[in-house]
This record gives structure tokens, C-alpha cells and sequence, in this order.
């Protein structure tokens, strides 16, 4: 009961302040709440008993790429805030890529409540899965979905590599 | 009824007030010492010694008018005081004061991270406060404060994940267990991250010599130039408020939290007739001393300068930190 309160609570203002994100004309106040959004999908993740997935979403979204967001808005509109000049641009794209989204959402959702439940990760080495994830978590990436993780992280880096590349100033030589 | 809400909430209150009584008196504490170190003798006028200076003041800051700019973004200056105080303050809830239970809000065991990533929804306060006064100085200090945040944020956070390694737990109780086991400080075994973090821990609550984001001389007050009264003590109450969180982060970290020194040394354990608090304050207390000594002491980096040190050598350090952990730890 009170679980199924607190998710349909941040549920709600989950999509309300996510509705806010694309709908307010400050792009500073945008961001504002994208960055309310992210805490309360942390809180969501917390209801789940995901604590350390929690916490890293907020290290990693909340504290880092959004405040890299706002430094970008802020670098790039150092006069004041440009508002949305046509509100509607793009409407068709954005209404296209958001039901092909729906539909993959819808589509995960029907295949994995078909499935049997997967154990609990790391309950086949004898880990305790009571009193918190983290060990468990780090146990499962670094064993059993290690090539995963090593894929995202090459992933990672050839994006890095390739920012880098692109933003390099040409050094004249003389 | 009384375990799960009652006590933890008589355990806030008390926190909260002692957190807030020390930062006004971290204030007075940081005006007396360097006068001290500039030979005056600091403020003296009100109280024996100038004792109730902090009390004046609190009643100054709240008497003033509150202004807000004409052009200012209303709301959102509103918000960042707050949203600069409140992370501070939060991260009290995981910070073991002493060995027992009661002296503790709660122990969560993704207690580390939990910290770090609250204190860096921190920056938020200082950067929008910057934006939303619509000027040009505080503009250009939040944007040095968000460049500057984030590059130490990187080392400090790398430096973290080698103290994990080494302690094999994120809760900051199991740490301080974990030295206890240890029959060691974890700062005689990793001396290379106490360095970075505590540098890591000025320039994240934006201390001489990093206090880049409020350079008086340049940019006239920095971030909260447009501030006055109240909102602008908030500002000053967050910036104190992280300076006791770094001071207690590393205690908790490197010098053995709330245990006495040389833990496992059975003569010194007449030692423990000091209860486990006093050694955790009183260890805190020589971080938030350093802290002021470093001000009086040290000039103000340039800004170019800061971020070289920031980029090529604490991050590498922190890397090459965290490697040659790594190996200890697998060959030990």
C-alpha cells in the first residue's frame, strides 16, 4: 500500500515536471527541472530497493552532465535566456520519435511479463542479497556480464577520443 | 512508533542546530585566526573576547533588507540560496559522530557515494545564483565555479573509489570499522590520497587558495554579489556547512573516524576514557583549523592556473593512485 503510494506519487510528478521540461520557454528553467526529474527518479530507484543505482544517478546525471548542460546554456546564451522562437518546430519529428519510444516501452514490457522472473543477481555464488546490492552488483558486472561492460566502456571511449578529435584547434606548424 | 520517528527526528534537530551553531562560530573562529596570524587581535568588541560576535551578526544578516534586482530571474534567485545550503546539511544524515548507533542519524551502505553525490547537487546554488542576478560579474564567477567543481569533482571521486578499494566497503561506519581491523589509519597507507582529497576538498568548497569563484579583488564578491541579508547568509552558512562535511569526510576516511589513536595498542587503551565523539570532533576540528591556517597563509591561484593543476596532475595522480591500489590490493 504505502509503496504502491509512493511510486504512483512520484510517478505523477515524474511526468508532470517532465511535461514542465519541454513545455516551459526559459531553457534555464528547463533544465531546473530536468534536474528535479533526475532526483526523483533516484527516489524512484530507492522505492525499488536500488540504492546504489540511485546514487550513482544522481552523481553521474543530476551532478554532473546537467550542470554541463547548464554551462553550455549559460556559455551559449551569455545575454539572457532565448526563448523558444516557433514553439511548434519540429512538432511532427519529436511526435514521431516519442510513439516509436511508446512503442518500444510497450513492446519490452509485454515480452518481459511473459518471461519467468530472473533470479536475484549474484543468489547462484551465495551472495546476501538482503542489506544492500552494491556487492552483488559489482560481483555480477565484473563476471558474468563482464563483455557488456567492457563493450560500453570501449563505447565510451571512442566517444570521448571522437569529441576530442572533432573539437581540436588545427595547430599551424610551422 | 518511537524507534523509527521519534528518535531519528530528535537526532536531526539536534545536528542540525549543533551543525549550525558551529558554522556562525566557524566564522568568528576563522576572523580570530587570521588576525592572529596578521598580528591583530580580530573582533573583540562584543562579549569577552568578542565570544558573541557570531550572535551580532546573525541578528544583523536577518534585520537587513532582503533586495532582489529589478532584472533578476525571481525565482530562481530565490532558489539558489537554498538549493547551495540544503545538499550541505543533508549529507549529515550518514556521518558517524561516534562508535555507537546513537550517535549516528543512519548508516546506509552506499554511505561514500551517497555523500559524494549529494554535495555535488551543491554546485547548483552557486551556479544559478550567478545566472539568475543578472549581472555580469556573479555570471562569470558561477560559470568559473561549475568549470572548476566539476574538474575536481573527478579527481576527488577517483581518489574516493581507491579508498573503497582499500576499506572493501562503501558505508562510512564500515570504513572506520575497516581501519579498526586494519590496527592502521588509512592515511599512513594511502598518504597520496589524504593529499588529494583534502586539495580536492578546497577547491570544491571554494577555499583559498581556490576561491576563484568569489575573488573579491576581481569580481567583486563573486556569485553572490547581488545578494544581501539573509539569502546571502545562506550562501556563507553553505560554504561553512562543506567545509565541516570535508573536514569530517576525511577524518572518517583517512584518520580513523571516532577511534583513538593506535587502536590495537593495548597500553593506550586507558586512552579510552575519551568518549569516541570527542576523538571524532576533536580530529574534525584540526581539518576545519588547517582549512583557515591555508587562507591565512596561501595567495589565491590564477584561474588558468588552477585548472592546469586540476587536469594534469591531480587527475592523473588520482588515476595512478588508483591503479597501483589496485595491484597492492590483488598481490597482498
Amino acid at each position: 500500500m504505502v509503496e504502491a503510494i509512493a511510486f504512483y506519487t512520484l510517478a505523477t510528478l515524474i511526468l508532470g515536471f517532465g511535461i514542465l521540461v519541454i513545455s516551459v520557454r526559459n531553457i534555464v528553467h528547463s533544465v531546473l527541472f530536468l534536474v528535479a526529474d533526475l532526483l526523483l527518479v533516484a527516489a524512484l530507484y530507492v522505492t525499488l530497493a536500488a540504492e546504489f543505482l540511485a546514487v550513482i544517478q544522481i552523481l553521474v546525471y543530476a551532478g554532473g552532465i546537467v550542470v554541463l548542460y547548464l554551462f553550455v546554456v549559460m556559455l551559449v546564451q551569455l545575454k539572457r535566456p532565448e526563448l523558444h522562437a516557433d514553439r511548434r518546430r519540429l512538432g511532427v519529428v519529436g511526435l514521431l520519435l516519442a510513439g516509436v519510444v511508446l512503442l518500444e516501452l510497450v513492446g519490452i514490457a509485454v515480452y518481459s511479463a511473459s518471461q519467468p522472473m530472473l533470479p536475484a543477481p549474484g543468489a547462484a555464488r551465495g551472495l546476501p542479497i538482503e542489506g544492500g546490492n552494491t556487492e552483488n552488483l559489482g560481483w555480477v558486472l565484473y563476471t558474468d556480464y563482464l563483455i557488456p561492460f567492457e563493450v560500453a566502456s570501449m563505447l565510451l571511449l571512442v566517444a570521448m577520443i571522437g569529441a576530442i578529435v572533432l573539437a581540436r584547434r588545427e595547430v599551424a606548424v610551422e | 512508533m518511537v524507534d523509527t520517528f521519534v528518535i531519528p527526528l530528535l537526532k536531526i534537530v539536534v545536528v542540525l542546530n549543533a551543525v549550525l551553531v558551529a558554522v556562525t562560530y566557524m566564522v568568528l573562529l576563522e576572523r580570530k585566526v587570521i588576525a592572529w596570524v596578521q598580528s591583530r587581535l580580530g573582533p573583540m568588541r562584543v562579549g569577552p573576547y568578542g565570544v558573541l560576535q557570531p550572535i551580532a551578526d546573525a541578528v544583523k544578516l536577518i534585520l537587513k533588507e532582503d533586495i532582489t534586482p529589478v532584472k533578476a530571474d525571481k525565482w530562481v534567485f530565490t532558489l539558489a540560496p537554498i538549493l547551495g545550503l540544503v545538499p550541505a546539511l543533508v549529507v549529515f544524515s550518514v556521518i558517524p559522530f561516534g562508535a555507537d548507533p546513537l550517535y549516528r542519524i543512519t548508516d546506509i551502505n552506499v554511505g561514500l557515494l551517497f555523500v559524494v553525490s549529494v554535495t555535488s547537487i551543491g554546485v547548483y546554488g552557486i551556479i544559478l545564483a550567478g545566472w539568475a542576478s543578472n549581472s555580469k560579474y556573479p555570471l562569470l564567477a558561477s560559470l568559473r565555479a561549475s568549470a572548476q567543481l566539476i574538474s575536481y569533482e573527478i579527481a576527488v571521486t577517483m581518489t574516493l573509489v581507491s579508498m573503497i578499494v582499500t576499506a572493501g566497503t562503501l558505508s562510512l561506519v564500515g570504513i572506520v570499522e575497516a581501519q579498526q581491523e586494519a590496527g592502521l589509519w588509512f592515511g599512513f597507507i594511502q598518504p597520496a590520497a589524504f593529499v588529494l582529497v583534502f586539495i580536492g576538498g578546497l577547491a570544491e568548497t571554494n577555499r583559498a587558495p581556490f576561491d576563484m569563484p568569489e575573488a573579491e579583488q576581481e569580481l567583486t564578491g563573486g556569485f553572490h554579489t547581488e545578494y544581501s541579508g539573509m539569502r546571502f547568509a545562506l550562501f556563507f552558512l553553505a560554504e561553512y556547512a562543506n567545509m565541516i562535511v570535508v573536514s569530517s569526510v576525511v577524518t572518517i576516511l583517512f584518520w580513523g573516524g571516532w577511534l583513538r589513536p593506535f587502536p590495537n595498542i593495548e597500553v593506550l587503551a586507558f586512552l579510552d576514557f575519551v568518549p569516541s565523539w570527542v576523538w571524532f570532533l576533536a580530529k574534525a576540528f584540526v581539518f576545519l583549523y588547517i582549512f583557515l591556517w591555508i587562507r591565512a597563509t596561501l595567495p589565491r591561484y590564477r584561474y588558468d592556473q588552477l585548472m592546469r593543476l586540476g587536469w594534469k596532475v591531480l587527475i592523473p595522480i588520482a588515476i595512478g593512485n588508483l591503479v597501483v591500489t589496485g595491484i597492492v590490493k590483488i598481490l597482498v
